[in-house]
């Protein structure tokens, strides 16, 4: 039996709000495949919880009129994989979503949750980063918006203020057409893993030359973590191996991978020089450039 | 913290008073459905997989209420009038089973794969990660594959 202090179920957004307003020390409960983890774990933070698991209009995944792509947070990974929406449109966030846990847990596991929960190594953060995704949340106050990287606020740390709900994600048509992207975890086992380093890239070609690249890391720091520096330096270079290298050396200086039981910093930056050059060599493949 | 909740289980209605911090897993496990078995409790091994309305689901990692109004298959229903069902049957025509821990959960992961891919070419690789989240420690994945491959060449 879980250590549950105090249970609520809700079955719409205000719903959830109200209660979460009304029970300041309750956590949001969506798939389970986490909080019910910590709990079985005795934690101590998330025995008072409100279920939003049956909140059907969390559900849906939608295109608005201007091509904007709208992701319930409580799309399971599994439907979102399996969503024409996004295997057309946005693959690369299909990519991150189909490499996480094993089938049962994508089955339940949400979108929302893995962003919620503020874990440095979700893995549908970097594909998300490289969409320029925005994250809408609702609390007593009404609805919110701010960009992705702007929600994370360091590990476990997001700008979810007390009451609120996340009801989805947001990629606007600018960020997706004419780009193209490819998201590689890179793990000890070939499932049912956490990332060692998880690395997405996305890229828009115009004439040959950069018309924008897009770098994110998963467990490459604090956060999921986009290259800035890098992408402004790639920016309006011809598409070929220089861009490769160029990128290569320039990405450890964004990113700030550490020690941990899992790799070492030296192990971790191994990794993200190589995945920054493969990851964004096989994006520019998917544009139609192909570097020998 | 009691709730009653209605559901399907092999095909038999069912009304239980569960208390909401029970997870599916030992809901099922009291009510004799004992081939649910917990291995990890974190939503690793897959030993608690069974399917809520055909999808599969680690049922230890599945609160009890989210249940209502849903139909759960476990491997108990799973042969019809004595009769296994086609994965159990090809389980043991493959030798699939060594110690048998994981191997309800991994034959209604199976199950859900086959009825999920009925018709289709599916390669091993698929196979392998359609499965990916069932462990066997005696490890016997080859013959559980080759269980798989059976079933849905059969289908064909």
């Amino acid at each position: 039996m879980f250590d549950i202090d105090s249970y609520h179920k809700a079955d719409t957004v205000d719903e959830a709000i109200a209660l979460l307003s009304k029970n300041p020390d309750a956590v949001p409960i969506a798939g389970g495949t986490d909080v019910l983890v910590r709990l079985h774990g005795h934690n101590p933070d998330y025995r008072h919880l409100v279920d939003i698991h049956d909140v059907a209009e969390l559900k849906n995944i939608t295109m608005e009129p201007d091509g904007t792509i709208v992701i319930g947070s409580g799309v399971n990974f599994t439907d979102l994989a399996q969503s024409a929406i996004v295997s057309t449109n946005i693959p690369v966030l299909a990519e991150g979503g189909s490499s996480i846990g094993g089938p049962q847990v994508r089955n339940v596991a949400t979108i929302g949750g893995n962003i919620s929960n503020g874990a440095p190594s979700a893995d549908a953060a970097p594909p998300l980063l490289v969409l320029n995704a925005h994250i809408e949340l609702k609390g007593p106050e009404g609805f919110r918006r701010l960009p992705l990287h702007d929600f994370y606020q360091g590990p476990g740390q997001v700008d979810r203020k007390s009451g609120e709900i996340m009801t989805c994600l947001r990629i606007g048509s600018t960020d997706y057409k004419g780009w193209s992207g490819h998201y590689y975890k890179y793990a000890m086992r070939g499932a049912m893993d956490i990332a060692t380093i998880g690395c997405a890239a996305a890229c828009k070609i115009d004439g040959g030359r950069v018309a924008g690249i897009r770098l994110a890391f998963g467990v490459a720091g604090p956060t999921p973590l986009r290259c800035w520096r890098t992408e402004e330096k790639a920016q309006g270079s011809v598409a070929d191996q220089t861009l490769l290298d160029l990128v290569s050396d320039s990405v450890l200086g964004d990113l700030r991978p550490r020690d941990s039981w899992r790799a070492s910093k030296d192990f971790r930056e191994q990794i993200i020089t190589t995945l920054s050059e493969r990851v964004l060599k096989e994006a520019l493949n998917r544009n139609g450039v192909s570097i020998p | 913290m009691n709730r009653n909740i209605s559901c399907t289980v092999n095909s038999k209605s069912m009304t239980w008073q569960i208390d909401i911090r029970m997870s599916l897993a030992d809901v099922l496990r009291e009510h004799g459905y004992t081939s649910v078995k917990e291995g990890c409790g974190v939503g690793e091994c897959g030993a608690c997989a069974v399917l809520i309305d055909d999808v599969a689901v680690d049922s230890c990692l599945y609160l009890a209420v989210w249940a209502d109004g849903c139909n759960i298959r476990t491997t108990e229903g799973e042969s019809k009038e004595g009769k296994l069902s086609p994965v159990q049957q090809a389980y043991l025509e493959t030798g699939s089973v060594q110690c048998g821990f994981c191997t309800p959960g991994l034959v209604m992961a199976s199950t859900s794969f086959v009825e999920q891919h009925k018709g289709q070419k599916v390669s091993r690789e698929q196979i392998r990660k359609g499965l990916a989240g069932n462990l066997c420690r005696c490890t016997g994945y080859d013959g559980v594959v080759r269980a798989v491959e059976q079933c849905i060449d059969a289908e064909e």
